[in-house]
């Protein structure tokens, strides 16, 4: 026996969340597998479909493109000057436009972005203006065509958000709005390193923070001195977990001047808000979910068809059998691409991933560089099925999406929701028809 | 998969220091951390003074030694998933987190000079941090072994605290002697001043209403019975109850035996002692690696001849699962971790459930609807959703889950007079969820949530199998 399902999904990122939610809205029966928690509570929260489809433009002479460099205002104009071999032109802008909508639908009222084609710019905690397709309601206000005075408040124990150099860099590109930035200790007794979720339940709860008021108040207090003119005001995304609207709310009130989260490195607040709203998305479509284990093993049948795959259990090998498997786990960063001397390949089944025979030619000078290793992953067919060397499928039942689907360099697109949209929205679609 | 260093050059210790001490025969202490080796058996909790004398070679010294994490500890990029995912470090200033304890700490400690910093003690062995990890750093194993070697070598053997942890850690012993004269107990153990002293003297809260015992064990039940009522030759399970369920919640074991005997298993009742979970949470090593042999032995004996085991606490799996091959290399350690089960997972692989339970009209039952809340422990095996999944399908009983907060008891956690308001401000969230639930009765797997949510909440607390129990036994349906 084993746990029965019409389609396996194998990885709980965006990918595998949209492959699962696209399959089951397809009427399937899914079964989610996820090796970790989901990835997405490390991601920031933005949802980027593409922001610069062609990064070199200005200089990549054999680009053989005149493309724009970007920031895009459409993400959809920037598709036909991706290759020929990206994610985007093999699924087609359709679906993105239909993975976004199943975004959109799944997440609410959290999200802002949906009424339009266009990206909106988001500030970041760096001091850069980020091309996104989809933010979280509560980083609205900060956006950065809006062009109200604004303050940012960084907090001297959460380190990786240095407010005054991130509004001398954004007065630097030229924003609309004059900026300002200033460090202030959170209210309370707290360790020095304590971490963002301490700090982001005392916020949710307003703690009592001494001096016979709370944390919201004092926090309040410690800021309006700097206001000046301000009429908006960013926070590191820390201003209370599930509650966040009414933190926010409060503070504005308290502040007269509108408070908006800025997106952050991991731990993401905004990342985890959006991993709890997509699993309740998913419950209500009646998908079944394990998560904390890893596939470990597969069987195929005499067609070439994958008949189960085993979870590792703390040692116990469980089976799973389904018509259909989706891989969602990742590229190189998310291990669902691993390499060794021989070569990148895909780390559960153990699918072809074209690369290039000289490894010297995998990556290029620069941190930021056109890497070859970026773009590494599976190569799919018209159905994203994974194939082979020889061009035909590896498995007739396989279908990819995301990141370990190769042919974007995500991280310099900004391109890497949009790709776990398109892609898991077909994935999951071409999954339910084979179950 | 991990490499093993087999030079000093890039396994980053002190080639220099660690030489000379290699030729006398110590070259397991700059590896394992520990300067003692109380059972040459030991895995990574006491160090394992795996050469010794003039045949020593330093190049060996991280080949082979199962105790050395330092692998685990350099895949920790630091990346802080694990303290996000700590329910301790949301609510207590005074601990720093689990990348700290683990990673951290364990570098630290490998210089023979840092002593393990005592917060660990402040970490309530969740194991939620394992989960969270996106790069596999065994952090748990970090923690026990950094326990283990805190309580062994920093903590005062006649201190209240230690006698207190030793108490709680090794519940099983007093409710042997205490199951003895139930009634008795529960009246003395129920008795306000009783309570009252105990927290004074023993540090051990008297918030809490200490467990009742139930008039006769699982196991004196099992006997009179004359154990099992059903053979088969090739579904056979060896059950694992446990103390709790064998002194306590007596019902949830009887559920257990009466589900798979519906389903046609053969049941065994092995000897066995306490899994070590509330010992592995104290530090006390030695009395879980005590415990531990017993059962892998006897569980071992079980598998050999074609029992798979089950287990109906998920603290209980975790630990014959994930924490004895972590701690202990028992012959047959591993072996019995592959064939270890939950209860409910067991049935859901091998057998067909879900169409029984289709079939059930739950309206007719009496049943309520439920509050359910996945145990950490369940949550950390992937388990944390089936008993949610398996009960959609029961048509006229709504259970929902009350969302991923820890309950904040952790076993011996919350008994700590130190540790009990942190255990509740954890426990908050949860109770919150439970209020707002549409069922005012719980449900979940394990023992000492149980208690935690009857304690925030006042509902009563049902385990799966026995909703199992009443959907699939007391009716007629067909299995």
């Amino acid at each position: 026996m084993a746990i029965e399902a019409d389609v396996v999904v194998v990885g709980g990122g965006l990918a595998g969340a949209t492959a699962a939610l696209s399959a089951a809205r397809d009427g399937a029966h899914v079964h989610l597998i996820s090796a970790n928690e989901s990835t997405l509570r490390q991601a920031s929260g933005l949802i980027d479909a593409l922001g610069y489809p062609n990064p070199d433009g200005d200089d990549a002479d054999d680009a053989g493109t005149d493309a724009a460099p970007g920031p895009l205002a459409d993400p959809f104009a920037g598709i036909d000057d991706l290759p020929a071999d990206h994610p985007y032109r093999i699924v087609g802008a359709d679906a993105l436009r239909a993975g976004l909508a199943l975004f959109d639908d799944a997440v609410g009222d959290l999200y802002r972005g949906g009424h339009t084609d266009r990206n909106a710019l988001v500030a970041t905690t760096s001091g850069r203006a980020k091309p996104t397709a989809r933010y979280p309601r509560s980083m609205a206000p900060g956006l950065v065509s809006d062009d109200r005075a604004t303050l940012l408040v960084g907090f001297e124990a959460a380190t990786d958000f240095d407010a005054p150099l991130a509004a001398d860099r954004l007065a630097a590109v030229g924003v609309p709005f004059d900026v300002d930035g200033v460090t202030v200790e959170f209210p309370g007794e707290y360790r020095a390193d304590a971490a963002v979720t301490r700090l982001a339940h005392a916020l949710e709860r307003d703690e009592d923070a001494g001096e016979g008021r709370t944390s919201r108040q004092r926090l309040a207090d410690r800021v309006r001195p700097h206001l000046g003119d301000a009429e908006r005001v960013g926070f590191p995304a820390m201003l209370g977990d599930s509650q966040v609207e009414a933190v926010r709310a409060d503070l504005s009130e308290r502040l007269g001047a509108e408070v908006f989260e800025i997106p952050t490195g991991p731990p993401s607040l905004p990342g985890i808000r959006l991993a709890d709203r997509l699993f309740d998305a998913l419950d209500e479509a009646g998908v079944s979910m394990t998560t904390g284990t890893p596939v470990v093993d597969h069987e195929t049948d005499g067609d070439g068809d994958i008949v189960r795959v085993y979870i590792d259990r703390n040692g116990a090998e469980i089976p799973y059998r389904a018509d259909a498997y989706v891989l969602a786990t990742g590229g190189l960063v998310g291990k669902g691409v691993d390499s060794d001397r021989d070569g990148p390949v895909e780390a559960v089944f153990g699918c072809h991933v074209p690369a290039p025979d000289d490894r010297m030619a995998w990556s290029e000078e620069g941190a930021f560089a056109d890497h070859a290793f970026a773009r590494f992953g599976v190569e799919p067919d018209d159905r994203l099925r994974p194939v082979g060397s020889d061009g035909s499928p590896e498995f007739g039942n396989l279908f990819a999406a995301g990141g370990v689907v190769g042919g974007a360099d995500v991280a310099r697109e900004k391109s890497a929701s949009g790709v776990s949209l398109a892609t898991g929205l077909v994935a999951g679609r071409s999954a339910a028809e084979e179950g | 998969m991990h490499d093993t260093h087999d030079t000093h050059g890039d396994c980053g210790c002190d080639g220099d220091e660690a030489e000379p001490s290699a030729a006398t025969g110590e070259g397991a202490v700059a590896d394992g951390g520990t300067a003692a080796a109380p059972d040459s058996d030991a895995a990574t909790d006491g160090g394992t003074a795996t050469e010794t004398g003039g045949d020593f070679e330093p190049v060996d010294v991280f080949e082979g030694s199962e105790m050395d994490l330092r692998p685990g500890a350099d895949s920790c990029y630091k990346c802080t998933s694990c303290d996000t995912s700590c329910p301790v470090a949301e609510v207590d200033d005074s601990f720093p987190g689990p990348k700290f304890q683990g990673p951290e700490q364990w570098r630290l400690k490998r210089k023979e000079d840092t002593e393990v910093d005592d917060s660990i003690t402040g970490c309530s062995n969740c194991m939620r941090c394992d989960s969270a990890c996106p790069s596999d750093v065994p952090l748990s194993q970090m923690h026990n072994t950094a326990r283990g070697e805190y309580v062994d070598n920093q903590m005062d053997k006649l201190s209240r605290e230690y006698l207190r942890n030793r108490i709680l850690a090794n519940y099983g012993t007093l409710a042997g002697i205490g199951s003895k004269v139930p009634r008795l107990t529960n009246a003395i153990m129920g008795n306000s001043l009783v309570q009252k002293v105990n927290e004074k003297l023993l540090g051990i809260t008297a918030e809490r209403d200490f467990p009742e015992f139930a008039d006769q064990t699982f196991r004196s039940w099992w006997k009179q019975r004359g154990g099992p009522k059903v053979e088969s030759e090739d579904k056979r399970i060896a059950y694992f109850h446990g103390d709790y369920a064998n002194y306590n919640t007596v019902e949830v074991a009887k559920a257990l035996v009466r589900v798979y005997e519906a389903f046609g298993y053969e049941i065994l009742v092995p000897d066995q002692r306490c899994s070590g979970t509330p010992m592995f949470a104290n530090g006390m090593l030695d009395d879980a690696r005590r415990s531990a042999a017993v059962n892998v032995e006897n569980l071992g004996d079980a598998v050999e001849q074609g029992y798979d085991v089950v287990a109906s606490c998920t603290s209980c799996s975790m630990a014959l699962r994930q924490e004895y091959p972590e701690l202990f290399d028992f012959e047959g350690t591993e072996r019995v971790a592959a064939n270890t089960y939950d209860a409910l997972e067991y049935l859901l692989i091998n057998e067909n459930v879900i169409d029984p339970i289709r079939a059930v009209d739950g309206d007719q039952l009496d049943l309520p609807d439920f509050a359910y809340h996945a145990p950490c422990h369940s949550r950390n095996q992937g388990l944390d959703r089936q008993a949610v999944e398996l009960f959609r399908h029961l048509d006229g009983v709504n259970v929902e889950d009350v969302g991923d907060s820890c309950s904040g008891i952790s076993g011996t956690y919350g008994w700590k007079e130190e540790k009990y308001d942190y255990s509740m401000e954890i426990g908050e969230e949860m109770f919150e969820h439970m209020e707002h639930a549409e069922g005012e009765t719980g449900m979940t797997e394990c023992p000492t949530c149980s208690m935690q949510m009857e304690h925030g909440t006042g509902y009563e607390i049902d385990h799966p199998l026995q909703v199992l129990e009443a959907a699939l036994v007391d009716t007629d349906v067909e299995i």
